[in-house]
């Protein structure tokens, strides 16, 4: 769409307050609706509006096909090591209460992981299956 | 005020099923999903599930109607409309229907603070949840701290659906039509 | 009046079947997979409207105690069942392009009359 400059510019001014709002929605989701799901869709559909403005191509170049690959794979290892690091603390698997002096700081450290890991994995794997999509049938 | 919402919200609801029922474009189709996912998400937000309808209008109504247009991109967006009407499926669907309403006449009233529903783990999360973890917003701290357990393999499912999607769609160059093409 | 206070329940049961029928009886697979799409919101309407306590709150919690709340359960089970539902829905759609592309229809009827012609 090289020929409509209001979608150019309209698209210029959302995608930064989309990609705000979704780091809004992670790191206040514990005081309010919203956490690592959400956050990871929000900040997908930012980079899914840049796709549908600016193409296929150009959204490569800002963003690799083999990044939200490897952040799926990062987001589950984030949070099952969570749960391995609370093992080796000397807790049990995903039980974040050994994490830090008290129970309560233990708790918000490893809830603040454990969102980190599923907004990293939710992001990678809705880019990648929409790279997947929109890319089938083009040179890569 | 609540129940008129709720009340309209659901008609609409209905009546956007029966559309999707009746149309051919799939590109219609399309659209119509994602009107139905805007108004579950509008009736989740009466339903007090706030996170729920937050994640029904991004994912429902972006990610997956940009999927499904993705798709009828790719595979065309006429349906072939049926020869003649079977009764097989409605006779199916009017039997399951009525065998659904015969058990949901015998469900605890709606809304109802002393349902079985409310009286079984909630009542431990709500009174709880504040002191152990320190976060005023119970689902996430179920989500991720109670139910950790359970989140670990959401996410492992959504990981391995990736991991299919990109196994069926980012080999080969997709562009054959014979049955051995990578 | 006890059946009429089910109201959400009754609309849940039609969609449901709405959901249903379109799946047994139409022959597209992309058509298919909105209908698998109506069902499975259908459920989450069901447990969401389960878990809706009248004259209560959002179950975020508030400084004061004489909030009712609702019941967070059935929102942490549907909030995930949401996601995988979009990645299985993905999975779908993978299916059906690949189908297509093997075969250059996604009608039920016509794949199958390829598949019976020797």
């Amino acid at each position: 769409m090289d020929d409509c400059p209001i979608l150019r510019v309209g698209a210029k001014i959302m995608i930064p307050t989309i990609l705000l709002f979704g780091l809004y929605v992670q790191f206040h989701g514990e005081y309010g609706p919203g956490g690592g799901f959400q956050a990871g869709v929000i900040v997908t559909s930012a980079f899914i509006l840049y796709a549908l403005i600016y193409g296929l191509d150009s959204t490569r170049r800002v963003i690799p096909p083999f990044v939200p690959r490897a952040a799926a794979v990062l987001g589950v290892l984030i949070f099952a090591g969570t749960g391995l690091a609370s093992l080796l603390a000397g807790g049990r698997f995903l039980d974040y209460d050994v994490f830090a002096g008290s129970p309560q700081k233990g708790q918000h450290w490893g809830i603040f992981t454990v969102e980190l890991g599923v907004f990293v994995a939710v992001f990678g794997v809705m880019l990648g299956v929409f790279y997947a999509f929109v890319g089938r049938g083009r040179p890569q | 005020m609540e129940t008129a919402i709720d009340v309209t919200l659901l008609a609409l609801l209905g009546l956007t099923g029966i559309a999707l029922l009746r149309v051919y474009n799939l590109v219609t189709a399309a659209m119509l999903l994602a009107i139905y996912s805007l108004l579950c998400a509008s009736l989740f937000t009466t339903l007090d599930a706030v996170d729920v309808a937050f994640t029904e209008a991004a994912v429902g109504a972006g990610v997956s109607t940009v999927l499904l247009l993705g798709t009828l991109a790719l595979v065309g967006r006429e349906e072939k409309r049926p020869l003649k009407r079977q009764a097989l499926p409605l006779i199916m669907v009017v039997v399951t229907g009525a065998a659904l309403v015969y058990g949901i006449a015998d469900i605890p009233p709606f809304g109802a603070p002393d349902n079985p529903a409310q009286q079984h783990v909630a009542p431990v999360y709500l009174q709880e949840s504040e002191a152990a973890t320190g976060i005023p917003n119970v689902v996430t701290s179920v989500l991720t701290s109670y139910r950790g357990y359970d989140t670990l393999g959401e996410v492992t499912v959504i990981f391995t659906a990736a991991v299919g999607v990109l196994l069926l769609l980012a080999t080969g160059r997709g562009r054959g039509r014979g049955p051995d093409d990578g | 009046m006890r059946l009429l206070g089910l109201y959400n329940y009754w609309i849940v049961v039609g969609l449901m079947m709405i959901g249903f029928y379109t799946m047994i009886s139409r022959g597209n697979l992309v058509k298919k997979l909105i209908g698998l799409t109506v069902f499975q919101t259908s459920a989450m309407i069901l447990y969401i409207s389960v878990g809706k306590v009248r004259g209560g709150t959002a179950p975020i919690l508030l400084d004061r105690a004489d909030v009712l709340y609702s019941n967070p359960l059935p929102s942490v089970l549907i909030l995930t069942a949401i996601v995988v539902g979009v990645a299985t829905l993905a999975v779908g759609l993978a299916l059906v392009v690949r189908i297509h592309e093997a075969y250059g229809t996604i009608e039920e009827d016509d794949i199958h009359v390829q598949d019976d012609a020797p």
